[in-house]
């Protein structure tokens, strides 16, 4: 593999899965907290319609879920997105509907008499949730936002099946062009190791503020073991606590 | 322009959806042997001496940190350079099975763990060797809470699936892409595969519940 195709494909690629990564982050976040605590609602047909979100979207595979905006939504609504978009709004809905599941378990680990309070002192339910339910939520649901995220970035690979240039896609340019595969693929899982080594460092950071925050102390000893929560996730994690 | 939604495309689909769902659950069905049997022999090596049970720390932690994707690309397309070229069936279940041995690693690792310390110290003291501990005394007691966990990564396992359809193996998203090129309906095809995913994870996802309430109470 010769400095040209590393500059050309790898270098931009690995630019493209960042991007990728943070924009449909950011989105699932949003995403996630929408519909977890949608989940919490009173009512039930909020609370059935935020469920069947949830189980749609994470009974369907990313893969055909990408593939359906690519290629079914263009053709039943009549505009098209920008592949890269596609694939973000696509991860961001997947990996979204597992967020809404963290949130929702958080949430309903927060001491019910802490909610008492809230209802007691008149809160407004908009702001017993922002101002007393979700920070003390918070730094529960960060670790296994952590192990979300790196299940994200890895999902971006995906996207390269829809044309999106990123770093699998660069591989397979590189392998065609040189018919040599060992050294690229070798190089994108060092890479790929690198940039979730690199989501978990920020995100201890993240968990360290979070705890703080509510006065807790950070465990000492957190393996990035991941046991609990990933794709399937949902029924066995903070299912209600 | 929108087009419709074709009934006779997705009845014309059918004979090649159904091809796709067995491969589809041929290589689930691999994928879920070696992960559930790699992820047992690693979680044993954890409980090893440090020379076993660091490299596999480092191994696991790699293969769980990295796409299955790449690693899946890798396998069909690195591993025939210096070893056996494996179909896409076999690539793909392999590759399956291994990405997800690292995380069954974590639920057997929960599980053993979670087997008291007096029930070692008591196989020690009627001397039963390591091995028959782990085989008698251990083991039976593990699996029991791990049951539900590993049912969930079946699921999972389930909606990696389609990835193998990029090195070539025509499982049901391989299908309606090929059926959609063919014959440019694309929307129902993928619109069908979809919903089969959806059709298939959910009465599982909620078999695993029940089992979870079950095995809970006892």
């Amino acid at each position: 593999m010769s400095w040209g195709l590393f500059e050309n494909w790898i270098l931009p690629g690995l630019w493209v899965t960042v991007q990728a990564t943070v924009f449909s982050a950011l989105l699932a976040l949003v995403v996630s907290f929408v519909v977890g605590t949608l989940r919490t609602s009173r009512l039930w047909i909020v609370r059935f319609l935020s469920g069947a979100y949830f189980e749609i979207f994470r009974g369907a595979s990313a893969l055909v879920v990408i593939f359906w905006f690519a290629y079914a939504f263009p053709l039943l609504f009549g505009w098209q997105l920008v592949p890269l978009w596609a694939g973000v709004l696509a991860l961001a809905l997947t990996y979204g509907a597992y967020g809404s599941e963290i949130v929702r378990g958080s949430l309903a680990a927060v001491p019910e008499a802490q909610r008492e309070a809230g209802i007691a002192l008149s809160f407004t339910p908009m702001q017993r949730l922002r101002r007393i339910e979700i920070p003390q939520a918070w730094p529960e649901m960060v670790p296994p936002f952590n192990n979300l995220a790196i299940e994200l970035l890895k999902g971006t690979s995906l996207i390269s099946v829809i044309a999106v240039a990123d770093l699998a896609f660069a591989g397979n340019v590189i392998r065609l062009s040189t018919n040599e595969s060992a050294p690229v693929y070798t190089l994108l899982l060092v890479l790929y190791f690198l940039l979730a080594f690199s989501i978990t460092r920020g995100m201890r950071v993240v968990e360290r503020h979070a705890k703080r925050g509510v006065g807790k102390l950070p465990e000492k000893k957190s393996r990035s073991g991941q046991g609990d929560v990933a794709p399937a996730g949902g029924s066995t994690n903070g299912g209600g606590a | 322009m929108n087009s419709k939604w074709n009934w006779d495309a997705v009845w014309d689909f059918m004979p090649f959806f159904w091809d796709g769902l067995i491969l589809t659950l041929q290589a689930l069905a691999w994928g879920t042997v070696l992960a559930f049997s790699l992820g047992l022999v690693w979680a044993i090596a954890l409980r090893g001496p440090r020379w076993i049970a660091w490299p596999v720390i480092g191994v696991t932690e790699f293969i769980r940190n990295t796409p299955l994707l790449i690693q899946l690309f890798f396998l069909f397309y690195v591993v025939p350079e210096w070893g056996p070229t494996l179909s896409a069936l076999v690539a793909g279940s392999i590759g399956l099975g291994l990405h997800y041995s690292t995380y069954t690693m974590e639920v057997y690792r929960a599980g053993i763990d979670g087997v008291p310390v007096g029930q070692w110290e008591a196989a020690r003291a009627l001397s039963m060797s390591t091995p028959h501990t782990w085989k008698a005394v251990i083991l039976p007691q593990a699996f029991r809470r791990t049951v539900p966990a590993l049912g969930n990564y079946v699921i999972a396992m389930l909606k990696e699936t389609p990835l193998i359809s990029t090195i070539g193996l025509v499982e049901m998203l391989g299908a309606a892409r090929a059926y959609g090129v063919q014959t440019f309906n694309f929307m129902e095809p993928i619109t069908v595969v979809g919903v089969a995913f959806i059709v298939i994870a959910y009465p599982a996802s909620l078999l695993i519940r029940v089992l979870e309430r079950r095995l809970a109470t006892y």
